[in-house]
């Protein structure tokens, strides 16, 4: 059925005429540009479509549209506040936690879910939330890494170059 | 026309292109061959690299040096190795080389990036290409200066008086006005590495910035005005034909415009997801034939098919061999089919416009693209375009094309640009998987625990890796076929290079079988390899190895459940040690440790080096372990993650690297051969772990439990 839906995008208002049934993936690599989040599997078993949704990591690939409605989205896209990197973006590029970079999106803003529920997490911590997100090219140790040194940073609170 | 002809034509046309495009500052184009002998020609063309003309440079009026290669990036990093490479040979600092890459309009052919070759290959080639770069830049700068040319010096982007140092010019002021095109045929000097100031530095990855803040585009993120995008009927199965079709469902979705000819049928939309699911309204009879092949019963069928074989390395007398044997071992291993599974599915996106027709394509071979296109839509080679965005991920899987040519068909059918994106269960269907294989090894070993013969006969896996490196007086080597698609029949779906192509099944059996022939002997099995070992790349990598891991030399199996296992692929030498524990209930296998020693020759980027090794030691647990390509006949059951099980955080051991310094051989390949020993290397710690020999991959809980049931 279409519908008006309205939600926060990455700080921005927006407003839709939808099928509110839509999964919200397509909607916002479609409608509202954001490629950022990527489509691997469309069964919610890779983690490439993950954006944030009230500040919680949420598969896209397999949340209707609807279920955003006068919520807070947040893609890759919308991470970096005012041209400085989130702390675990920094990471990312400073471990070299990527290769082929289809997965980074969805790696970064499940870690961000992470973080945000555990403050000091252990490494089989990371392995345990991060284990439903595929890398193909083995970049995980990496992703660790820079999960640990993310989470270190936001605890010291300081916004080291 | 003969393929040389289309490139040399092709040349002609995109640097035409080429120079309206980018307008002034210097363009350096190259010829090899004649009097340029880096590369015999045929090596070259068997290579994939230009044979006519090098990788295109250009300096701009601001300095800035582009590199323009038909290789792409895909995760493995040439991105920034060659940006490494071109600085140091052209003398600019590494930050003023910006990449334009797999665009064939602007960038010089290639026979695509896969092979290991980007380096070793066509590393020379970029090299040479920057180092006469900087030459035309020495003629030009002497011309400005007055200064001959043996006196000048570059550096930095500056060129300078070496008896004068403030008569300098900037490369940038050099390339003012209009565009200088410069053809140069002296054999550059290519610098020694003692004198590389970015080459052999750590350098971490280009393109992270805009892969962790989404700005980096893959095929399927590009987005063109009017453009739609189409779902495409697929079969049930390989083989199936299409009986009876129905699309009027499809028909009545909102906005939905229908291609129909023949059996390929597609609809389109200007929402992807609303075009799946009025796909999901066609009502489609197909015809299915009988399933005759499983992924049980393929090896034997492999075998009763395959092709009278090639020989491909023979020494000595085999009988003779046999008779100085005290102890033989005939064994047979067995691969399964292997997915590529690369995060992004194959994507492209069409555009024709004013008889021209441009296609984004997710591809290794953006070339290989613009050529199938261009037949598929009769379009001249010079109106079709391929532009390669990011690649999310290859690993040999995305060379055969068809989405984009499926993509321009439909533009040319619709006239408004169109996306085809797989989706993941496409992405299964449609792969190009690594090939079952059958090995069969018999060999022995004398009183004195030395090897006597070796007899090896490889089904499908291919040639890579199968012929053997230890000293053994008499020996064979087998191929059936050569390659590893066979021929129509042999096969029940496609089949292709995956990463490291054949040398991994190779690798899996002769490392078993060493280990097996060590265990014979009673021998440690490092020990028992280097006693069979000459050549001093191995022998150097494999003690580098054992001393990093700190092995200790005993008989195995030791119950210790530490495997090691050798390889050479893509001219670099690998050594690999791991450790497991065996759940003798279950038969799970925990992977807790495993180093991986490469000597590369000289090392471009240490640190991209590394991450490759890393990445091969990870991947490689995939097909070591758990994964493995179920069908029956043309049909894939294996539809998506949650049944093709690929390596997650959780099942990942430590992993360490370690490169071994060789600054006197030339660079070789690096984005595969730390993959090829994955799968001996645990087989035989779980064999020195347990007495088990497990003969077939993926090593599953079922077959580790079943192989120790045997022991």
């Amino acid at each position: 059925m279409a519908a008006t839906i309205s939600f926060k995008l990455n700080g921005e208002r927006v407003r839709l005429k939808a099928d509110e049934t839509r999964k919200l993936l397509w909607v916002l690599r479609t409608e509202l540009g954001q490629t950022g989040a990527k489509y691997g599997c469309g069964r919610g078993s890779c983690g490439a479509c993950v954006v944030l949704v009230d500040d919680r990591p949420v598969r896209s690939c397999m949340a209707q549209v609807r279920s955003v409605r006068g919520k807070e989205v947040v893609t890759i896209e919308g991470l970096a506040k005012g041209g400085k990197l989130h702390p675990l973006q920094r990471a990312f590029v400073e471990h070299d936690a990527l290769q082929c970079g289809f997965c980074t999106p969805g790696m970064i803003l499940t870690a961000y879910g992470l973080l945000r529920s555990k403050r000091e997490p252990s490494r089989e911590d990371i392995v345990k939330d991060m284990d439903r997100n595929l890398c193909r090219c083995g970049a995980h140790t990496r992703i660790i890494d820079a999960i640990e040194s993310a989470a270190a940073e936001l605890r010291n609170g300081k916004s080291t170059t | 026309m003969s393929s040389n002809d289309v490139q040399t034509s092709d040349f002609q046309q995109s640097r035409r292109e080429f120079l309206k495009r980018f307008g002034g500052g210097i363009a350096i184009f190259v010829t090899f061959g004649g009097s340029l002998e880096l590369l015999e020609r045929a090596e070259a063309q068997s290579r994939g690299v230009p044979s006519d003309f090098n990788a295109f440079v250009r300096i701009s009026e601001d300095g800035r040096v582009t590199c323009l290669t038909g290789k792409i990036e895909m995760g493995q990093g040439p991105i920034t190795s060659l940006a490494q490479m071109m600085a140091d040979e052209i003398d600019v600092p590494y930050e003023m080389v910006d990449m334009v890459m797999g665009d064939t309009d602007l960038c010089p052919w290639d026979m695509g990036t896969w092979g290991s070759l980007t380096t070793r290959a066509f590393g020379p080639l970029l090299r040479a290409a920057a180092a006469e770069a900087r030459g035309v830049l020495l003629e030009l700068a002497s011309a400005a200066l007055s200064v001959p040319v043996p006196r000048l010096q570059a550096k930095d982007g500056v060129i300078f008086d070496r008896q004068n140092e403030s008569k300098r010019i900037a490369y940038g002021e050099l390339a003012k006005g209009k565009p200088i095109a410069r053809h140069l045929t002296v054999k550059p000097e290519l610098k020694d590495v003692s004198e590389f100031r970015v080459m052999g530095q750590p350098k971490l990855r280009r393109d992270s910035l805009e892969k962790v803040t989404g700005k980096a585009k893959y095929a399927a993120d590009i987005r063109l005005p009017g453009m739609l995008y189409a779902k495409i009927l697929r079969p049930p199965a390989h083989g199936a034909t299409l009986k009876k079709v129905d699309s009027s469902g499809a028909r009545k979705v909102d906005g939905t415009l229908l291609v129909e000819n023949g059996d390929f049928i597609a609809v389109l939309h200007e929402l992807p997801d609303v075009a799946e699911e009025a796909l999901g309204r066609i009502d489609a009879k197909f015809d299915v034939p009988p399933a005759t092949s499983t992924d049980e019963n393929i090896h034997q069928h492999l075998m009763s098919v395959a092709p009278k074989g090639d020989l491909v390395a023979k020494t000595g007398n085999l009988e003779q061999g046999r008779k100085r044997a005290t102890r033989t071992i005939e064994t047979r291993f067995f691969d399964g089919y292997v997915a590529h599974a690369p995060m992004e599915t194959h994507a492209a996106l069409a555009q024709i416009e004013d008889g021209k027709c441009t296609v984004w394509a997710s591809t290794q071979n953006p070339f290989g693209a613009r050529d199938k296109v261009a037949r598929a839509i009769d379009f001249p080679l010079d109106r079709v375009r391929v532009i390669t965005p990011f690649v999310g991920g290859g690993f040999g899987g995305k060379t055969s094309n068809m989405q984009a040519v499926e993509a321009a068909r439909l533009a040319k059918a619709v006239g408004r640009p169109v996306q085809v994106m797989r989706t993941r269960e496409e992405e299964f269907f449609y792969d190009t998987f690594r090939p079952a294989a059958v090995v069969n090894v018999h060999s022995g070993i004398d009183n004195a625990g030395r090897m006597t013969f070796w007899d090896y006969e490889v089904f499908f896996a291919g040639e890579r890796g199968a012929a053997q490196f230890y000293e053994i007086p008499h020996h064979r080597t087998t191929v059936r076929p050569r390659g590893w698609r066979g021929g129509p029949g042999m096969h029940p779906f496609a089949t292709g290079a995956w990463r490291a192509p054949a040398n991994n099944t190779n690798t899996f059996a002769r490392e078993s079988q060493i280990n097996a022939m060590a265990a014979a002997a009673n021998a440690d099995p490092i020990e028992f390899r280097l006693k069979h070992l000459k050549d001093p790349r191995m022998i150097r990598v494999l003690k580098a190895a054992a001393k990093r891991f700190g092995w200790t030399p005993a008989v195995t199996p030791s119950k210790r459940g530490l495997g090691v296992a050798c390889g050479i692929d893509a001219g670099t030498y690998v050594a690999a040690i791991a450790e497991v524990a065996v759940n003798a209930r279950s038969g799970e296998v925990e992977v807790k440790r495993v180093l991986s020693a490469q000597e590369m020759g000289i090392v471009v980027n240490p640190q991209g080096a590394t991450i490759q090794m890393e990445g091969c030691v990870t991947m490689g647990l995939g097909y070591a372990l758990s994964e493995e390509i179920h069908f029956r006949g043309g049909q894939i059951l294996d539809t998506n993650f949650h049944r093709y099980e690929i390596p997650r955080f959780s099942g990942l051991p430590k992993i360490e690297t370690l490169l071994v310094e060789a600054n006197d051989i030339a660079p070789q390949g690096g984005g595969e051969p730390a993959i090829v020993v994955m799968g001996a290397v645990i087989a035989n710690a779980i064999h020195d772990a347990t007495g088990a020999r497990l003969k077939r991959m993926p090593m599953t809980p079922k077959r580790v439990k079943a192989a120790m049931q045997e022991a």
